[in-house]
């Protein structure tokens, strides 16, 4: 029996697994008000909407390329990362920075996957889209 | 506002106003660095590749460094009463200790500690031409210890370290115990839940 029928099988579950991963979308239920508590209370040492501090000027991330902000020192790491900040790039940046980008500075994670949901919903309401 | 609730501790009365004007950090391993980073694998060179944690302490040195000119801008605004300024001289000189360690052990593991910013950039950046009383300066205080907290919990996993995990920890104390504080001057409520912080 010819084995190109499961390669295809493979090579359609793989592009399938690939673009879930690629294009997550929101969750449906995050909370942009929740989210703007957590934010407040978690990424406030760092960084604010619209100053660049230790960490970025956050107002406009969602849809930015990475480590584009002007006036911000980034690491040669985020520098270079062809990244655009969608949900779901922030997602695996929230839950592990080291893990997307090795090399970066913040490794600041957000263990659970509820609050990383509703950061990036009100990052994404602060940002206009 | 209740700030009868910010004790006048003695050792602040000892810093004194003139603390706020020291400046430099400490290019060698300190007595709070010594105790402060006791048992730490990397610092000590056995902890293989420590190029991460140096990272994360930078980062966490950049935040002290905001933290102490936050608490200069304060006390040189003339919108704290005596006893307000002399904790906020206590708290100034903790982040003070904290930079100090931070800096001496970016050092020894081989890292160039990041260099403060310039006055003008953190007056930009903290929005201190929006302080208009003890209010507004005890409020930014509160909001950047709790952040700075936070931020201390936050990066304990990514310690290679666990030593330095241990660190973080013990300076995430130290800001909790500012914010304690602080709120409580502010007169707002304790947290009604336990684990607020971090997670």
């Amino acid at each position: 029996m010819s084995k190109e029928p499961y390669r295809r099988s493979f090579a359609a579950l793989a592009a399938i697994l690939a673009a879930g991963v690629a294009s997550a979308p929101a969750r449906a239920d995050a909370d942009p008000e929740r989210g703007a508590r957590l934010y407040e209370s978690r990424c406030i040492g760092c960084h604010s909407l619209d100053a660049n501090r230790v960490g970025p000027r956050h107002r406009g991330v969602y849809g930015r390329r990475a480590g584009s902000v002007p006036g911000f020192d980034y690491s040669p790491a985020l520098k270079k990362a062809a990244i655009v900040w969608d949900a779901a790039a922030l997602d695996r940046w929230l839950a592990n920075p080291q893990s997307l980008i090795p090399g970066q500075r913040m490794n600041f994670r957000v263990t659970a996957e509820r609050d990383r949901a509703d950061i990036i919903a009100f990052l994404k309401r602060e940002s206009g889209k | 506002m209740d700030t009868s609730t910010l004790l006048r501790p003695a050792s602040a009365i000892a810093v004194g106003r003139r603390g706020f004007l020291r400046t430099g950090a400490a290019t060698t391993l300190s007595a709070t660095a010594i105790a402060l980073l006791a048992g730490c694998e990397s610092v000590a060179g056995t902890g293989g590749d420590p190029g991460n944690d140096v990272a994360i302490l930078n980062v966490a040195l950049g935040l002290e460094h905001e933290a102490i000119n936050a608490y200069q801008i304060g006390a040189e605004s003339g919108l704290l009463q005596p006893a307000v300024l002399n904790v906020a001289v206590l708290f100034q000189s903790h982040h003070k200790e904290h930079r100090d360690a931070l800096t001496a052990t970016i050092r020894k593991m081989g890292g160039k500690p990041v260099a403060e910013k310039g006055k003008a950039d953190y007056v930009t950046a903290l929005n201190a031409s929006s302080l208009r009383g003890q209010g507004d300066v005890l409020k930014l205080a509160a909001r950047l210890e709790r952040g700075a907290a936070n931020a201390y919990l936050g990066v304990i996993p990514s310690f290679r370290d666990k030593a330095l995990a241990q660190v973080a920890a013990r300076l995430a104390a130290d800001e909790t115990m500012h914010w304690t504080a602080l709120a409580g001057a502010l007169s707002e409520p304790l947290p009604g839940k336990a684990l607020g912080f971090g997670a």
